[in-house]
């Protein structure tokens, strides 16, 4: 069943377009990774996924229950974020606000929900620490306990590697596609890296201001722009 | 012994109510505003209320049924004309305020002239409250306390990470205008007392010493109010037994704490 549908889908800024013809379909349990250069256009489809920006044309439809507030989102880390006195635990928590409704603080299930994830992220052993005391691999696995706190059906992941060193990109990836295995939840990641891409992912959409290419990632290996980006240079 | 003695003045008792009360909200406030790098929206803010507060004098107007709403207005401008990014945040804030002060310093020197009510103004005076003013000072600070309250996780989120509040369906620009509203009554109440120079530091200091040692939001948070409100009481004793003016002595309390909490800061985690 498609968990995510889009429908000839663009996007502009001022009039302009920046993304057009996007046209793909996700099942429950794929694992997609968006790739791309600068500017291509994958940070606005992102924003487009999540509701934070209406596209110009084309339609977006969710299946399977999913509701546009119930992604799991791992954005990019801002400046901001470096120098902020919190706890692991109180950045966990607050994935389960959309789970508030119209309740003002969280409940003892919030709070259950919130340390299951961060055992299975293995920070439980750090939830009183301080997030900007953390490493790089530390602090996207509590970005990520934070998503799974927001989710059940779709993780959305925009560069979890990024910064980190090659044995934390390492764990980031398998922790990723354990929890895409084991609990069937579907991935959409947005990567630099495309040789990791082309290995863990299932499904491939690479785009360059419109599709590329969407498509299995066995048949991407085979396309054409595969071949030019594969055989590129690694940014 | 000295606040036995101080609270023998009916005034300096109510001083030192509504002061407390806005000691706490500025604090709390100030932890969300310092982190989003907002520290110099209460400094925009008060010199808007410097200039509300001039022309209610001009007018014969109650100047805080002029100056809250009129600030308001303004905290909702500025959020809305740093988002729109025609004029920047920080440019906006830097215009508005001396926009206001200019505007403020015309009106009275047109209307009673630059007296002491002036520079009670800039630099407050535990004089100007009257008892209705304290009374709605207390009630509007009460108000901004609960709001803090009720809604701490979700003001935590969206001071946190706007971006994944917002796609997880929380309504951060509603938050952001509530932080902004907040501010906006909490600097009107705080001005009179503080003066509208002084104001600002109310909000940034006691958030900045509590940065210095804690480590979680809830702990920097708490230690925030703490801080500001132990300044606010001890400020005000200093400005009392050495005749200082108040606002400026708390200003210097809260100078010295940050130093103070500085230093633990350093050799705690170095």
């Amino acid at each position: 069943m498609a968990i995510l549908k889009c429908e000839n889908v663009s996007f502009a800024y001022d009039g302009e377009n920046v993304l057009e013809g996007v046209d793909f379909e996700l099942n429950a349990g794929d694992y997609l990774c968006v790739v791309g250069e600068n500017g291509s256009g994958k940070s606005t489809l992102i924003k487009g996924l999540l509701g934070l920006k209406a596209p110009r044309g084309g339609k977006i439809t969710m299946g399977g229950g999913l509701k546009p507030t119930e992604i799991g989102y791992l954005p990019q880390q801002t400046e901001l974020q470096k120098d902020f006195p919190a706890s692991v635990r109180e950045v966990v928590m607050s994935g389960r606000l959309n789970s508030l409704g119209t309740r003002l603080f969280f409940s003892a299930e919030d709070k259950k929900a919130a340390a299951a994830n961060m055992e299975r992220m293995g920070i439980d052993d750090i939830a009183d620490k301080c997030y900007q005391e953390l490493s790089g691999g530390q602090q996207q696995r509590v970005l990520l306990a934070r998503a799974m706190c927001a989710t059940k059906k779709l993780l959305l992941l925009d560069e979890p590697v990024t910064g980190l060193d090659p044995v934390a990109q390492n764990e980031m990836y398998n922790l990723i596609k354990l929890i895409n295995l084991c609990d069937g939840i579907t991935v959409i990641m947005v990567s630099h890296d495309i040789h990791e891409a082309v290995r863990y992912a299932t499904h491939i959409l690479h785009l360059g201001n419109r599709q590329l290419f969407f498509g299995t990632a066995a048949d991407y290996r085979q396309s054409d722009p595969a071949r030019r980006f594969l055989g590129g240079d690694r940014t | 012994m000295i606040f036995a003695e101080m609270f023998s003045y009916a005034f300096l008792t109510r001083a030192l109510a509504v002061g407390v009360l806005v000691s706490l909200c500025s604090a709390l406030l100030g932890v969300s505003l310092v982190l989003k790098r907002y520290s110099m929206i209460g400094d925009g803010l008060s010199h808007v209320g410097f200039g509300a507060l001039a022309v209610a004098v001009a007018f014969n107007l109650a100047p805080l049924a002029v100056a809250v709403p009129v600030v308001v207005l303004s905290a909702f401008l500025l959020l809305r004309i740093s988002r729109s990014s025609a004029v920047k945040g920080d440019a906006a804030i830097a215009m508005i305020s001396s926009g206001a002060l200019a505007v403020g310093v015309i009106v009275i020197s047109l209307t009673t002239g630059m007296n002491t009510d002036v520079s009670n103004y800039m630099f407050g005076s535990i004089l100007a409250l009257s008892t209705a003013d304290a009374r709605l000072s207390a009630a509007l600070s009460v108000c901004v306390l609960a709001l803090f309250v009720l809604f701490y996780p979700r003001i935590f989120a969206v001071t946190f990470d706007e971006t994944f509040a917002k796609a997880t369906g929380t309504r951060a620009d509603l938050y952001n205008t509530l932080i902004a509203v907040l501010t906006a009554v909490t600097v009107v109440i705080g001005m009179r007392m503080m003066g509208a120079l002084l104001i600002s530091a109310l909000i940034i200091f006691p958030p900045l010493s509590a940065m210095r040692t804690c480590r979680t939001f809830r702990s920097v948070t708490i230690c925030s109010a703490a801080v500001s409100v132990v300044c606010f009481v001890a400020g005000m004793a200093a400005s009392y037994a050495w005749e200082l003016p108040t606002g400026p002595a708390v200003v210097v309390v809260n100078m010295l704490a940050f130093g103070v909490f500085s230093l633990i800061g350093m050799t705690k985690h170095k």
